[in-house]
């Protein structure tokens, strides 16, 4: 019955009546065990990498007890020798340098080749470009191997040649036996054409994130096209340069099949890049496991823990940087 | 003319003039075309104001006073624009030198948000090829014309992006004021902005009409009346291209306008 | 109803738009007369004037030399800006041309190596019965052995990624910053690793013996990243909308992620697992140790050594005679050929799959 009163309610100033309640989630049997099966998964990856890092670790313990320290100071491995030497200096010091230099050749040709897919290449040709990078970065790194060594490496021999005899004012131009195959360089040339088409991808993803506004802006300011491009475009996808360099640095140092078809082993610390010679972690252990006896296999695995460590500290300094950067959000990495 | 600058000295600006002349502009998109051969004199060191409902190609039109409508792919364009009786779209000239001289402020402030608000203003000049003896002043001197130097005269280093919406626009338009076009193209650079900042850009702009020539496109018909010396009505009929309905002294318009359209447009009956 | 129409004035000029042109003619016989004239002068340079050899030093000089005279001149000519501009132009191009000339050469250059090699022998018949200099027999035990191992490969990472991708993107646990990072973290993890943990776990540990399930069990290492990664942006993209109108009808989360989010995110996911079985078909580095290779059928991927094409032909490629080497060759076009067709599925369902966002 409707007696015209309207009816008021009280704000209360009681304090406590005024705390946000306490929301219990009561989910269904259904929905416990999804939930429960979903969180196996996540947690399932932080397991196995957590199992690689132990189990990498409980069997290099053999060749710790075996050669101790001396692992990360000696220059050679010869497990016929008695008492039998294991050491990862040489070896690391190849990894890192043909990392390095392969990251120096594709860094910028990469940020290049990105503007070109996305400002300076003609309109229609973008997409089936775009596809051809795609598709580079899908095909495996044995074809990329065979192709280095059969087609390539004669061609780089010959630039390596002019380069020790014309260049040699520069040290690492220089060589002590005319012998250039298998060499740092070669195998440097090959990652990075490998990882090119990777870092490109990234780059120009970040790079199609520009805000448009900005780049309206610099252009109706007077500025040139190159000029659009340095001011805005290129500092706005730093983040995503960087992370994607990185990104392609824990690739080439983990590359194992294209570097132990072209390499030819060395363990000699040398800056001589364009002279035969060189090596890495995983083509070392790619070459001599099937040779390796128990004390063999424990240094390399051993040296498997130490590639782990280093590329997993990359990726991480990569997701780091990217996430801090105003291009972060885009990178793929 | 002469500025004031921190209270003790003066700066001399040379006169400038800036006369803009559309001949017969038409766009399109493609095949679709959105203006019709439009035709307008905007007068130099006058406020010009373009107004009329959402749809019709003012945005179009005075992107093309600056040549900004061809970086569109598919845009295509048919006429002239006089800029001091030159035709911005001849073979010869370079669309970079048009766009130093014809400046534009866009409707969302688009400051670069990783430089500091004295390399913002000096952006303009480094990206259109300008040498700049005198940085410090340029900075000051484009900072007082847009209003906004005695707000951030003490953190002149700090980042760009880190003003306020009002801010950032006036930041915008120092910055296109330091390149020291003769004239200024601004694309509803209100809306996007309170009450209070709004009120401080029209000031802004009655204060630059001075030696600047403004074109200013609006959909807040009060402020064209409150900033605008000159007004030109667009108008479009449906999936039509845009055309000029009228064009008149801004009192004129919109107290005693020609055409009925018009007449129906500023006394709101539609829009 | 008010007439909003223009009034035709046929006083007005018809209108034809302008070509307003940014590469004019000057522009491009810049370009051209520049490149001539640096050839040119670095083959005096060779020939006459320095002892200079080598292709390579040719090619070198004459770009920099072109480099250079195409700044000066666009300078003297355009302004310094716009040869700055123009510069770049250049820079950008050549940037692209060296990148992708070279990488379309790997295809034709496998096509044209392993092309003589294709015959039905080839998917037939196994190495058994092959002495080292005959050509007959195949890669039959290679081929059954790649198909088999990313088969199990795939029955153990899909549902493993999926339920992290669902986990970090429609649970959304706490631990999902952690989780994600290490995703990433393990999307770098090199292959060799992955080959030596299962080595060291299943083999050594575990003791069985070489198998393709351990090779399997490796693969699915690495590409559990690539799926969880691809399949959680596939979901990402699925508009809150949809999930929020499911619960308000009374579903459960579970009939929320099972019946509406991943129906609509079907092609995406379907992309995600190509691409991971993309990258599983090429890797050769962990199956070294884990199914060791044979020449010999084995079709029982549980136990025992069994053969896989990219071990095929990382073999081959060694041994010195002819016959052998046309085999791995035959093997790299195979493997590239799939690899193609699985990338290209990926591409069209990746497409089909954006067209459908809504």
């Amino acid at each position: 019955m409707d007696t015209g009163e309207v009816r008021s309610f009280n704000r209360t100033d009681d304090p406590e009546q005024d705390q946000p309640r306490v929301l219990k989630r009561s989910l269904s049997k259904e929905d416990r065990v999804y939930e429960a099966a979903a969180v196996a998964g996540g947690l399932s990856t932080l397991v196995i990498l957590a199992f690689i890092g132990f189990f990498l670790f409980a069997r290099s313990s053999l060749v710790f007890s075996e050669v101790g320290w001396g692992f990360f100071t000696s220059l050679s491995w010869r497990p016929d020798a008695s008492p039998p030497e294991f050491g990862i200096v040489a070896i690391l010091y190849w990894t890192v340098i043909i990392a390095i230099i392969a990251l120096a050749i594709a860094m910028p040709l990469s940020v290049l080749t990105a503007l070109f897919l996305v400002e300076y290449s003609p309109r229609s040709l973008r997409g089936p470009l775009r596809a051809l990078v795609d598709l580079l970065a899908a095909i495996p790194s044995l074809i990329y191997g065979l192709w280095g060594l059969f087609f390539l490496q004669p061609h780089l021999v010959g630039i390596a040649k002019w380069l020790s005899d014309h260049a040699s004012f520069v040290p690492l131009f220089r060589v002590n036996e005319p012998t250039f195959t298998g060499s740092a360089f070669i195998v440097s040339v090959v990652l990075a054409l490998m990882i090119l088409p990777i870092v490109t991808s990234i780059v120009r993803e970040v790079l199609e994130q520009t805000p448009p506004g900005e780049k309206e802006a610099a252009l109706a300011l007077g500025s040139t096209r190159s000029g659009m491009v340095r001011s805005v475009m290129l500092p706005f996808a730093r983040g995503g340069i960087i992370g994607g360099s990185m990104l392609g640095l824990g690739r080439a140092l983990g590359e194992t099949i294209a570097v132990a078809i072209i390499l030819s082993p060395s363990l000699v610390i040398s800056p001589r890049i364009l002279e035969t010679g060189t090596n890495s972690i995983a083509s070392l252990i790619a070459l001599k496991f099937g040779e390796a006896d128990e004390l063999s296999l424990s240094a390399l695995m051993a040296a498997g823990l130490t590639l782990f460590i280093l590329t997993l500290t990359v990726n991480f300094i990569a997701s780091f940087v990217v996430a801090r950067s105003r291009s972060g959000a885009g990178v793929d990495a | 003319m002469s500025i004031n600058l921190s209270e003790t000295r003066e700066f001399q600006l040379e006169p400038a003039s800036g006369t803009l002349i559309a001949d017969a502009v038409s766009c399109w998109f493609g095949e679709r075309k959105v203006l019709d051969r439009v035709s307008l004199e905007m007068r130099p060191l006058t406020v010009t104001a373009l107004i009329g409902p959402s749809g019709c190609g003012k945005s179009t039109f005075l992107r093309s006073l600056n040549r900004m409508h061809e970086l569109v792919p598919s845009a295509r364009f048919a006429g002239r624009v006089l800029l001091d009786g030159e035709d911005i779209y001849d073979t010869s000239v370079r669309a970079t030198t048009t766009r130093r001289r014809v400046g534009m402020v866009f409707q969302k402030p688009n400051p670069f948000p990783s430089m500091s608000i004295r390399d913002n203003i000096l952006s303009g000049r480094k990206l259109s090829g300008m040498t700049t003896p005198n940085p410090d002043e340029v900075v000051e001197v484009a900072l007082t014309r847009a209003g906004l130097w005695k707000e951030v005269r003490d953190r002149l280093e700090s980042a760009g992006g880190a003003l306020s919406g009002g801010q950032q626009q006036r930041l915008c338009i120092a910055r296109s004021l330091a390149v020291d076009p003769e004239v200024l193209l601004m694309d509803e650079p209100c809306s996007a902005l309170d009450p209070t900042s709004t009120m401080k850009i029209e000031e802004t702009i009655q204060e630059i009409s001075d030696r600047v020539t403004v074109v200013i496109v609006t959909h807040n018909m009060q402020q064209a009346q409150r900033v605008s010396q000159q007004c030109a009505f667009f108008l479009a009929a449906e999936n039509q291209p845009g055309y000029i309905v009228e064009v008149g002294e801004t009192r004129k318009m919109f107290n005693n306008p020609d055409d009925p359209r018009t007449e129906d447009y500023v006394n709101g009956r539609f829009g | 109803m008010r007439n909003f129409s223009q009034t035709r004035d046929e006083t007005l000029p018809t209108d034809v738009p302008r070509t307003l042109r940014n590469w004019r003619v000057d522009d491009f016989s810049l370009l051209i007369g520049t490149a001539l004239a640096a050839i040119s002068t670095t083959w005096i340079i060779y020939t006459a004037l320095t002892p200079a050899t080598g292709k390579t030093g040719f090619f070198l000089i004459s770009y920099i030399a072109f480099l250079f005279l195409y700044v000066m001149t666009c300078t003297l000519e355009l302004g310094k800006q716009n040869a700055f501009d123009n510069m770049w132009t250049v820079l950008t191009w050549s940037a692209a041309l060296l990148l992708l000339a070279p990488l379309t050469t790997i295809l034709l250059y496998v096509i044209i190596k392993g092309y003589a090699g294709l015959n039905v022998e080839f998917f037939t018949k196994d190495l058994s019965a092959t002495g080292t200099l005959d050509s007959g027999g195949g890669a039959s035990a290679a081929i059954v052995g790649t198909l088999q191992q990313v088969f199990i490969a795939v029955l153990i990472s899909v549902p493993l990624g999926l339920l992290t991708a669902i986990y970090l993107n429609e649970v959304k646990g706490r631990f999902r910053r952690p989780v994600r990072m290490f995703v990433d973290a393990m999307s770098g993890i090199p292959s060799i690793v992955a080959g030596l943990f299962i080595y060291a776990v299943w083999i050594i540990a575990l003791g069985n013996v070489f198998s393709g399930l351990a090779a399997a069990l490796a693969l699915s290492i690495l590409m559990l990243p690539t799926i969880t990664r691809t399949a959680e942006e596939v979901l990402r993209l699925v508009p809150d909308g949809m999930r929020e109108g499911a619960l308000a009808l009374g579903a459960t989360r579970w009939q929320t992620t099972y019946r509406v989010v991943m129906p609509t995110a079907a092609s995406g996911l379907i992309t995600a697992i190509v691409l991971g079985v993309a990258r599983a078909v090429g890797e050769t580095a962990p199956l070294i140790m884990t199914s060791f290779g044979s020449t010999a059928m084995n079709a029982n991927p549980l136990n025992g050594a069994q053969d896989s094409l990219p071990l095929f032909v990382y073999r081959l490629i060694a041994n010195p005679f002819a016959a052998q080497q046309q085999r791995a060759w035959t093997g790299a076009l195979v493997l590239v050929i799939v690899v193609l067709v699985l990338f290209t599925i990926a591409r069209i369902l990746g497409a089909r799959a954006s067209g459908k966002r809504r």
